[in-house]
């Protein structure tokens, strides 16, 4: 007991101390050692982004579009935090973002973001929703956090993203011990003798990784798209081989068999692509050959599914909607085209990707214009659009704003927890917006009573030495920069002259204790729209 | 029943049931009814989830006398020739309101997978969400006066009802036990400064509104609150409230989170809640499955039966269809450890109440589980059945979000349940 006790009074008095260094602004920022910011200057990353940007200036001209202003640093900071690491910068990374000067302030987030383990977890979660989905799988044959802490390595070490689905289309293997064959594994069927399932995995392939829905010719020949049903189980016959065995996953040999839908007649499928055959090469199992094919430099979908994806990803919405539908007879900017190239001569490098879409001009607009805001302007990119946080991105927004420090440790703690399902009550309550499916819809009535009156919200703003409210109040020097401080822990800005007249009033207000209008003060910056929507 | 009748006896129970505060909703509720094309028969839906998936020869589809029952015996029920498994001797008597389906088919032997598609008609499709029957109850039928969420899920398993691509909006709301309070509806604090928060959001979205009007009003955000703290003041809260209700009825229901969940579902439904969810979990016998499935039944069967008279008793049983099943049956072999495995080809459920035939059985499986059962239901069929029970188009195409055109059923219902 007296070892808790002791442990509590250290966390105190370190909390105090570091409180100290976080509210007052540090003299220099901590700057990471391996920060470049000379990549950001090569000419080859400028000359993408400048095609990139011209792309859209062209589009705006034609459509006679006035886009909107650049979005400040700290907007496009917050962004950036939510988009990559599902969480918001926490007061103390705020202020080493401003110790910078200001041209190096983004290029300098950005990477430091990249070397955050929170990125890697995060992206590597956004990542197995979109290949194997957001079942549980099934037991035993299936350990999805074992696939993401797997893919979450692959991702910090930069590994290019090609060899990264290399991995997951073709590897042989346990799942424990090789993590990427969970891909495969998770379609296994107890009642089918414990086997994959070609037309699952086939399916998902084709959407995660090429952007088209060759599925849907599954059962009938597609209405627009030019693919057959042939053309489908072609594609899934690459599957047909492979089993589970005492070894995991394997491929031996057979031929791959479909029944028809009507006849139920049995017929033999040979592997079969259903476009540039030439790229698939003869040597390997079948699961490898496939695997080369789509991750080719010239197929013409596999870069722009991913380009597609890691927009989707920082921007809340993909570049071209659907986001597995890159056959879309809508509108196709001409970016998607520039980014992919980029990509593939650049060997995959994701984190280049990630660099040059947060430094294009449609990213870093502002989201609100005084002018028109019209369709066209949502449409061609002129405004940098609202979309409403996913649960996961609440949560970990609500427990960084409810701490000035960084909390790596609870936004792993609740990665952890989502992994483990719906043990976490605020995203059980909040429910799950499951695979990636962007919309824009509003938020719900349980969710909002979840955020007014839920046990998540109430345990972090009420008055404890962990809690930022508890800490402003000892540390900040007035009601200004208390008032200060708590928007910059929530909405990562600062007041307006009447939000901060306003809230040093009521800081002023004799009936409660200041302790308890802080406590307000942060029921309200979290109950915003503000703290809901990505803007 | 003629409508002036029947808004009188609206009127009638209520006040009887000293429930004053119904009274408006169902006025509107038999104002409702008079305005709605006589075609619909039902207008809410209760579905009894069992999880884990219960034996189909333990429950609705017994074979005594055989190997595949293992020992199990059978009741007579009130409709001739329908036969229960023993331990559903209150349901027998119900029997004359109740059908059973006992040749249920469904692709899916996992308990996530059987899930999504009982509770959806589909099977999982990694790039769509589809709405549960309660959410698509909730979008297709008149709001009315109600203030509560009308998809409502008692003791939710670990995959509760979902609203899919029809929004969030119409997933079920969660409750635990409704011996608790409802969850997040009270305010910490007290009223005057509960006031002063909400008066500091307007100051927020002030700020937030600026060049950003029209966005900021599509979020629904003010919406949400209002509903939020409509909901919190509503006095329908205490429809959730099952302990002002009768001792005797209490008991007769059972004195079980499971009882207490279905009577809070007809007090719900009075209330003008579309689809109540109530869970039963615990089925999933791989090991003892006699043991399990009688002490299960021993829930289910006060609470089913009571439920089905209760509605009755209070005139809502014509409106209210109770579903009754699970993810998928057990196998007709028992296991080793004397328990069935999971099996998802031709297992059993009962419907009962509005919209629905009664003393009906569809199927015939075989007594020696080694053929496939004769008429066979695939769960889409399950579902079109449901929904033109309620008078919706089971056929009704709608746009997802992203832009598919997908219809609320691919199956066809079954003529000899729909009531025409």
């Amino acid at each position: 007991m007296w070892l808790k006790n002791l442990l509590f009074l250290g966390l105190l008095a370190g909390g105090g101390l570091t409180l100290a260094a976080n509210l007052l602004p540090p003299r220099h920022g901590k700057a990471l050692s391996n920060y470049h910011p000379e990549a950001y200057k090569t000419a080859d990353f400028q000359n993408t982004v400048h095609n990139v940007d011209g792309s859209f200036r062209k589009l705006w001209e034609a459509e006679k579009i006035q886009p909107t202003t650049p979005a400040t640093n700290l907007a496009i900071a917050r962004r950036l935090s939510l988009g990559l690491m599902g969480t918001l910068p926490s007061l103390e990374e705020i202020r080493q973002f401003e110790s910078l000067p200001t041209e190096e302030q983004i290029p300098w987030w950005i990477d430091h973001i990249l070397q955050d383990r929170r990125y890697a977890d995060y992206f590597a979660e956004r990542l197995t929703r979109a290949v194997v989905g957001t079942e549980d799988g099934p037991f035993i044959f299936f350990r999805r956090r074992k696939f993401v802490s797997w893919l979450a390595d692959e991702v910090f070490q930069n590994r290019p993203y090609d060899q990264i689905v290399r991995q997951l289309i073709a590897s042989e293997g346990i799942w424990t011990d090789k993590p990427a064959t969970n891909f495969i594994s998770v379609t296994i069927e107890p009642e089918k003798q414990n086997q994959p399932n070609p037309v699952r995995i086939a399916g998902r392939v084709t959407r995660a990784f090429l952007g088209i829905r060759l599925d849907c010719a599954q059962c009938h020949n597609h209405p627009f798209a030019e693919w057959k049903q042939a053309d489908f189980e072609g594609f899934a016959a690459f599957f047909g081989q492979t089993h589970v065995s005492l070894r995991g996953i394997t491929d031996g040999t057979g031929d791959y068999e479909v029944e028809d839908m009507k006849t139920q007649a049995k017929r033999m499928v040979a592997p079969r692509v259903a476009f540039s055959p030439e790229l698939l090469p003869n040597e390997g199992t079948l699961r490898e050959r496939l695997a080369t094919w789509i991750t080719h430099r010239k197929n013409p979908y596999f870069a722009k599914a991913a380009v597609n994806r890691v927009w989707a990803i920082l921007n809340g919405q993909p570049l071209v909607a659907p986001i597995d539908n890159l056959q879309t007879d809508g509108f196709i900017p001409p970016a998607l085209q520039i980014l992919a190239d980029d990509f593939a001569e650049h060997n995959y490098d994701l984190q280049r990707l990630i660099r040059i879409i947060a430094r294009l001009q449609v990213y870093q607009l502002d989201s609100q214009c005084e002018h028109d805001s019209g369709e066209t302007l949502a449409r061609t990119l002129g405004i940098f659009p609202l979309t409403r946080l996913r649960p996961e991105q609440m949560a970990g927004s609500i427990l960084q704003a409810s701490s000035v420090t960084t909390s790596d440790l609870d936004s792993y703690i609740l990665l952890r927890l989502m992994r483990f399902g719906q043990q976490n009550e605020f995203l059980k309550r909040y429910g799950d917006s499951g695979d990636d499916e962007f919309d824009n819809r509003g938020g719900t009535i349980p969710q909002r009573l979840t955020l007014m009156n839920g046990k998540l919200v109430e345990e972090k703003i009420k008055e404890s030495p962990l809690n930022a409210n508890t800490r402003i109040k000892w540390l900040a020097a007035d009601d200004a920069q208390a008032v200060e401080s708590a928007y910059l822990a929530c909405l990562t800005r600062r007041p307006t002259t009447e939000e901060l007249q306003y809230f040093e009033n009521l800081l002023k207000d004799p009936t409660i204790t200041r302790g308890q209008a802080l406590q307000n003060l942060f029921w309200a910056l979290i109950n915003s729209t503000e703290f809901s929507w990505n803007h | 029943m003629e409508p002036l009748n029947r808004r009188q006896f609206f009127r009638n129970t209520a006040a009887l049931a000293g429930a004053t505060w119904l009274t408006p909703v169902s006025q509107w509720l038999a104002r409702a009814d008079e305005k709605a094309p006589h075609r619909a028969t039902a207008n809410s839906v209760i579905v009894l989830w069992m999880a884990g998936g219960p034996s189909q020869l333990e429950t609705f589809d017994p074979h005594p006398n055989t190997n595949i029952a293992g020992g199990t015996t059978a009741i007579k029920t009130a409709t001739k020739d329908i036969q229960l498994a023993k331990g559903f001797e209150r349901l027998a008597e119900e029997m004359a309101s109740v059908s059973i389906i006992r040749s249920m088919m469904s692709k899916e032997g996992d308990h996530e997978r059987g899930t999504y598609a009982l509770k959806t008609g589909f099977r999982p499709d990694p790039t769509v969400i589809y709405p549960a029957l309660g959410a698509i109850a909730c979008h297709e039928l008149a709001i009315g006066k109600t203030e509560i969420p009308r998809h409502v899920s008692i003791l939710s398993s670990q995959w509760p009802a979902r609203g899919g691509y029809l929004g969030d909006k119409y997933d079920a709301f969660l409750m635990d036990d409704p011996a608790n309070p409802v969850p997040d509806t009270k305010s910490f604090l007290p009223a005057a400064q509960e006031q002063k928060r909400l008066e500091s959001l307007n100051i927020l979205d002030r700020a937030f509104s600026r060049g950003r009007e029209k966005r900021v009003d599509e979020t629904l955000h003010r919406e949400t609150i209002q509903g939020a703290l409509r909901m919190m003041s509503s006095e329908q809260l205490k429809a959730f409230d099952v302990s002002s209700e009768p001792r005797e009825l209490r008991t007769s229901y059972g004195d079980t989170p499971f009882g207490r969940g279905c009577l809070a579902a007809r007090r719900l439904i009075q209330a003008g809640v579309r689809c109540v969810e109530v869970t039963l979990s615990g089925w999933d016998s791989h090991v003892n499955n006699h043991t399990i499935c009688s002490n299960n039944l021993k829930i289910l069967d006060p609470a089913f039966s009571t439920l089905i008279r209760d509605l009755r008793e209070k005139g809502l049983l014509e409106k209210t269809m109770v579903l009754c099943m699970g993810e998928f049956g057990r196998t007709p072999v028992i296991n080793p450890a004397g328990g069935r495995d999971h099996w998802p080809t031709g297992f059993s459920l009962a419907l009962a109440g509005g919209g629905i035939r009664g003393g009906q059985v569809i199927g015939q499986t075989d007594p020696e589980g080694k053929h496939p059962p004769a008429d066979p239901v695939k769960v889409g069929d399950l579902h079109a059945t449901v929904l033109s029970a309620l008078g919706i188009d089971y056929k009704k195409v709608n746009e997802t979000p992203i832009g598919r055109t997908i219809r609320f059923s691919e199956g066809e219902p079954i003529p000899q349940l729909v009531k025409s």
